[in-house]
């Protein structure tokens, strides 16, 4: 029961800051949201018996990469977004295109709906879930990371590693400019 | 009976814990402040009590009687968050600190108890990661006064913090290597033998690079002097506590202070043996410690002794340039402390293969 309550809390946390992430007018505000909601899912994943994952989460997102955010929206000093004048020509504005992206927040809600349906243990207490998926201790998380899922370990820094690039060639002044 | 019990002892070992903290910050400012007397030959605070020893309530007491102040343009909620936020990282990451070996406190509980109050399988990423967290506090109350001073003690205190924590975390490697744990009462407990039947099996033997980095890192990271930027008085007023006053302001000298202790009491446990032994080497005292389970008192021998050399560092060593911070953080302390990880990796391989 109470980690039933907790889960509510820590996941109800998790969505409220995260909607309120993108409903801020200060950019500010956004970053610490971001924070509180990664905190929340720190919570979940301590709920599902993974402290290691919860840490790293923690470490990894909440304490390096938003600090590198807050860092920018400092020194940016970005100012409050002014509701007045809404560039009403953008092309993200125009009428077709704000279709597509309610149809787009449809497909995803069929499609969050249809991955919570798959979900087959969702009434087996947590922490007595089948052995075979739960990986327990930081060494066989490690096993498993580099034996089974090498492939996708690797492809994923190969993709941050073009992210990065590609970030330093947008960021790159031409000669002259 | 039991069932009653542990969860009432649990609570009182929280309820101890959390005010040992408070006492400790207040504690350290008086011991601050007689050390660095006693450096500069003359007194320090005398005047409230016998030999000053009261100085920390008339500071408490005067801080509660003063104003809050709010500069106008400050962020209302950042404002205030912002020391909530510092001091409340520093409780936190003390919570999965061990402190002292199993006990039944005299035969009351049937199964022994863990001195400490949670025992996670991975305390040392959790002290690492909330600590790594009280930087928010101090970017924010820099941001959040609305005034150049503090935004520039702000933006320099997380700098500063995430370059050293490289360093922090990668010397923290070193030992969980050796350890082959992530708990820290593994590795307390693995240190607990001795060399040649009277040297103790510290890590700070096997690590003596990793814990010098590890000290220099960590009065980084607590922003202590010589490290001290964020708050350096001669070129930015008083940093990114500028605008505070009253009982906002003193939370972050508190939060500071705790972090310390914090520190000091994670350098105990990594590198000095927590509870297990009073001195480096062999007396005779070491069993009737393990016999009474008297450890945590070894241990706040080692905190105090620890602490002692973090005030005497900072009335001994002159503040650095900002720009010899960076250049010394990560041209030298971090390369240094990647080759003893990588160094300490390869022994580790070659002697457990």
């Amino acid at each position: 029961m109470p980690e039933t309550i907790t889960f509510y809390l820590f996941a109800a946390l998790a969505v409220g800051a995260s909607v309120l992430v993108i409903g801020q007018r200060n950019p500010m505000y956004s970053v610490l949201l971001l924070i509180a909601s990664f905190g929340a899912l720190s919570g979940l994943y301590i709920l599902l018996d993974a402290p290691f994952v919860a840490v790293a989460q923690i470490i990894i997102y909440a304490g390096a990469i938003m600090v590198l955010f807050l860092f920018v929206v400092m020194l940016l000093n970005a100012p409050k977004e002014d509701g007045a004048d809404w560039d009403r020509t953008h092309p993200l504005r125009q009428r077709g295109v704000a279709r597509w992206g309610t149809l787009l927040v449809a497909l995803l809600i069929v499609q969050l709906a249809s991955a919570l349906m798959a979900v087959r243990e969702y009434d087996t207490p947590v922490g007595a879930q089948s052995a075979a998926t739960s990986v327990n201790s930081v060494a066989d998380l490690g096993r498993s990371i580099f034996t089974r899922h090498t492939f996708a370990f690797e492809a994923t820094s190969i993709l941050i590693l073009v992210a990065m690039v590609g970030a330093v060639v947008l960021a790159r002044r031409e000669d002259g400019q | 009976m039991e069932a009653y019990l542990r969860p009432a002892v649990i609570g009182l070992m929280i309820f101890i814990v959390f005010n040992a903290l408070i006492m400790a910050s207040a504690i350290l400012v008086l011991a601050e402040r007689k050390i660095m007397g006693f450096m500069q030959q003359r007194y320090g605070p005398y005047l409230v009590g016998p030999h000053g020893m009261l100085q920390p309530i008339a500071d408490i007491l005067k801080l509660v009687f003063k104003e809050e102040l709010r500069p106008k343009g400050a962020d209302k909620w950042l404002f205030t968050l912002a020391p909530v936020l510092s001091v409340v990282a520093a409780f936190v990451a003390f919570a999965t600190v061990p402190y002292g070996a199993e006990t039944t406190l005299f035969g009351l509980l049937d199964e022994p108890i863990k001195l400490g109050i949670a025992d996670v399988n991975v305390a040392v990423l959790v002290v690492f990661a909330v600590t790594s967290m009280g930087v928010y506090g101090i970017v924010l109350a820099g941001w959040a006064s609305n005034s150049k001073y503090s935004l520039f003690g702000g933006l320099r205190a997380a700098a500063q913090m995430i370059s050293y924590e490289l360093a922090y975390a990668t010397s923290l490697a070193a030992v969980i290597l050796l350890a082959g744990s992530l708990s820290l009462r593994e590795i307390v407990d693995s240190q607990q033998s001795t060399w040649f039947g009277f040297l103790s099996q510290w890590y700070i033997f096997l690590q003596p690079i990793g814990f010098i980095i590890y000290v220099i890192a960590g009065v980084a990271e607590t922003n202590r002097a010589p490290f001290d930027f964020p708050e350096a008085e001669q070129e930015l007023v008083a940093g990114y506590n500028t605008e505070y006053s009253s009982v906002r302001f003193a939370l972050f000298p508190q939060a500071e202070y705790i972090n310390m202790v914090t520190m000091s009491a994670v350098a105990t446990n990594l590198y000095l043996g927590g509870w297990h032994g009073l001195l480096p080497f062999y007396t005779p005292l070491d069993p009737l410690i393990e016999q009474y389970g008297l450890g945590w008192l070894a241990f706040l021998a080692k905190v105090a002794g620890f602490l002692f050399v973090y005030i005497w560092m900072r009335w001994t060593v002159p503040r650095y340039r900002y720009d010899q911070l960076m250049k010394f953080g990560w041209k030298y302390l971090f390369p240094a402390s990647v080759l003893n990880l990588i160094a300490t990796a390869a022994l580790v391989l070659y002697f457990n293969a």
